[in-house]
């Protein structure tokens, strides 16, 4: 068999190719021949035997040299160069010389490549969590290092921050005016359908309650109250968090794969100052708008199921909810949509900053985000209702 | 060889970058004369972008210093560096334009930031800027609408926004047909040498190297530090060392199939 063992159509034709065969002959002073039949090719599963008999031949034999014939070889590819290195690895074992010369050229110089491998460079691999110790530490430590990281940026963006308030630094104010379009305008309907269904939500749920007792009424003050002070900065602080505080991280993310940060920061530009500033100021700025839009929806949910389902006259239950309305509320609401704007904002632009270089690690720059921020919102509502009860608000 | 402080633009004396545990470049130290063009080489992982990124900032070195003009960069205080980056104008492998911008915004940005220029004397200046990397009548443009060699182009109009007294490039053909990388490096060898430029390149594209550079230093990255130094032809003739001649030949004299 000639070198260029087989083409396309011998190996995929119709025709079947031949059964692949070998034998093990002796040949004098210790050599031991491989004789090879037939199409060594992947469709023929026979080759464990093959070095299996070796193993057992040289077992049995004195053998010091292997050497290949190859005169009727139909057919080869990689799997016999598989075969060939395992008997490699066996003859390496023994000490036996392993002979290439009987083989087709093109296999010899296969082997060659294969065998003749450089020492691998070493990569830096990310270390195995062997064990449920290290690996709890190794979470601790990583968790610990997030927080001092986020502690650092926390203090540069507020740093930079007020130094745009007292005009020690600019950024450019179309950029301010794109991104308080996004996360204003562009954020009203979805901020408006959400906080409808939650006023309904709140409103059926409270009327199949408060009809027990006949005092349905009540719907108005549940309804307006709770919108004020609770529902519509956390529905909104959650919907901007999902929104806005996912692209700031894609955003920023990307700009870091592309270099764009390092080109601002070369230029001696801050990216705190340019990318961060502007997105904070918007949020805050366009959160307690969204805010009082978002309590205007919840109670005009409320009064859809209050009107529509429990029969209540609209004007009795615009008289109910104005007497359940308090500026202190709506004030204590107005505090939390800006606190959760700005978490927003810092959660998105913190963990786009730090985002990797690959497009995977957008992605878990974007979801990191979203969870940061939803986690900082639900604890912040947390921490400003124990202080406004310490307070006696 | 020392030459003479003042003519020295850019000098780094044993630099020892790392990450973590893990040192990148342990002791390199080289000079960079006024308006020479020095070409930065090596393979892969040779750590050639890392001493660019610690010679524009953006990686703080473990010890070693880099001084331009003698002024101690990563030893001086921030406005300081700032001041001396705003001097420096660096191309990014891939242009780097901020995205959310046209390209006459990123070119102004900079002239807007540190010049008091009216509003038309930058458009002006921008458009002069374009007009020199052959972009005019795309000021408008976004980067997402350009092709790569255009954005390169663009790239290094605003790297030269503010005028620069030294570029650095990252990889500048790197991605670019034989045609467009070609004019690329003409590009920079003709603005360069208009506008008295120090220039810094790190490259392994051997047509650039032999087309640019008056001087280059060989990175090797099991060494981490320079194996050779000299005009990239001069090296070709006389260098003995198999790495660099492997490089610089391409993988190597061919001794097999040349009979």
């Amino acid at each position: 068999m000639t070198d260029n063992a087989f083409s396309h159509t011998e190996r995929y034709g119709a025709g079947k190719t031949p059964e692949p065969k070998f034998r093990l002959r002796s040949s004098g002073d210790g050599t031991v021949v491989l004789d090879m039949e037939g199409a060594w090719t992947m469709e023929h599963p026979l080759f464990p035997q093959v070095v299996r008999e070796l193993d057992d031949f040289c077992r049995k034999n004195r053998v010091n040299r292997l050497q290949f014939a190859t005169a009727n070889l139909f057919a080869w590819d990689s799997r016999l160069i598989t075969v060939l290195l395992h008997l490699e690895e066996v003859c390496h074992k023994r000490g036996i010389v392993f002979d290439l010369t009987g083989l087709p050229k093109g296999a010899m110089r296969l082997v060659d490549m294969a065998t003749a491998r450089p020492p691998t460079e070493k990569v830096d691999e990310t270390p195995e969590s062997g064990f449920v110790v290290e690996a709890v530490g190794r979470g601790v430590l990583a968790v610990l290092r997030d927080v001092l990281d986020f502690l650092d940026f926390l203090g540069r963006s507020t740093r930079a921050t007020l130094r745009f308030i007292f005009g020690l630094s600019s950024f450019r104010k179309k950029d301010l005016w794109i991104l308080i379009r996004e996360c204003g305008v562009q954020a009203l309907h979805i901020v408006a359908l959400v906080n409808l269904l939650v006023g309904l939500i709140l409103a059926f749920v409270g009327a199949v309650q408060l009809q027990q007792f006949g005092a349905q009424i009540y719907v108005a003050n549940l309804v307006t109250i709770s919108m004020t002070r609770e529902m519509a900065a956390i529905m909104t602080g959650i919907i901007m968090a999902g929104r806005t505080g996912a692209a700031y991280a894609a955003h920023l993310g990307t700009m870091n794969v592309n270099e764009e940060i390092d080109a601002l920061d070369t230029l001696g530009f801050s990216p705190v100052e340019f990318l961060v500033v502007p997105r904070i100021m918007a949020l805050v700025l366009m959160m307690p708008l969204l805010y009082l839009y978002a309590d205007f929806m919840g109670i005009f949910g409320g009064m859809l199921v209050a009107v529509g389902m429990l029969d209540i006259p609209f004007r009795q239950f615009m008289d109910q909810a104005g007497m359940a309305f308090s500026f202190t509320n709506l004030g204590i609401g107005l505090f939390k949509s800006v606190l959760f704007g700005f978490l927003v904002a810092m959660s998105g632009c913190f963990r786009g900053l730090r985002s990797d270089r690959s497009a995977a690690a957008v992605g878990i720059a974007a979801t990191s985000a979203v969870v940061m921020a939803t986690v900082a919102i639900i604890a912040a509502d947390g921490i400003v209702a124990v202080l406004c009860n310490f307070l006696g608000i | 060889m020392p030459l003479k402080s003042s003519k020295i633009h850019l000098s780094v004396e044993d630099l020892h970058v790392g990450f973590g545990s893990q040192a990148v470049l342990q002791g390199v130290s080289f000079q960079v004369r006024r308006c020479e063009i020095l070409v930065v080489m090596g393979e892969s992982g040779s750590g050639k972008s890392t001493l660019l990124k610690s010679l524009i900032g953006l990686v703080e070195p473990d010890s070693g210093e880099v001084l331009y003009h003698d002024v101690n960069f990563w030893r001086s205080p921030d406005h300081v560096r700032k001041s001396i980056m705003r001097r420096s104008g660096v191309l990014y492998q891939r242009g780097a334009l901020w995205s959310s911008m046209t390209l006459a915004e990123n070119v102004a940005l900079p002239l807007e930031q540190y010049t008091k220029l009216s509003a038309r004397d930058i458009w002006e200046l921008v458009s002069l800027k374009l007009a020199l990397v052959g972009l005019t009548g795309a000021e408008n443009a976004y980067p997402s609408e350009l092709s790569g060699g255009m954005l390169k182009r663009a790239g290094l109009a605003r790297a030269m926004a503010l005028d620069p007294e030294i570029l650095f490039f990252d990889e500048p053909s790197a991605g670019l047909d034989p045609v467009n990388a070609k004019l690329l490096d003409d590009l920079i060898l003709e603005l360069c040498d208009s506008l008295d430029t120090t220039v810094v390149v790190v490259t392994h594209e051997l047509d650039s190297i032999y087309a640019i550079a008056d001087n280059a230093i060989f990175l090797d990255g099991k060494e981490k530090n320079i194996i050779a130094r000299g005009s990239p032809k001069n090296l070709l003739q006389t260098s003995q060392d198999t790495r660099v001649r492997a490089f610089l030949t391409r993988g190597g004299e061919r001794t097999e199939g040349e009979t």
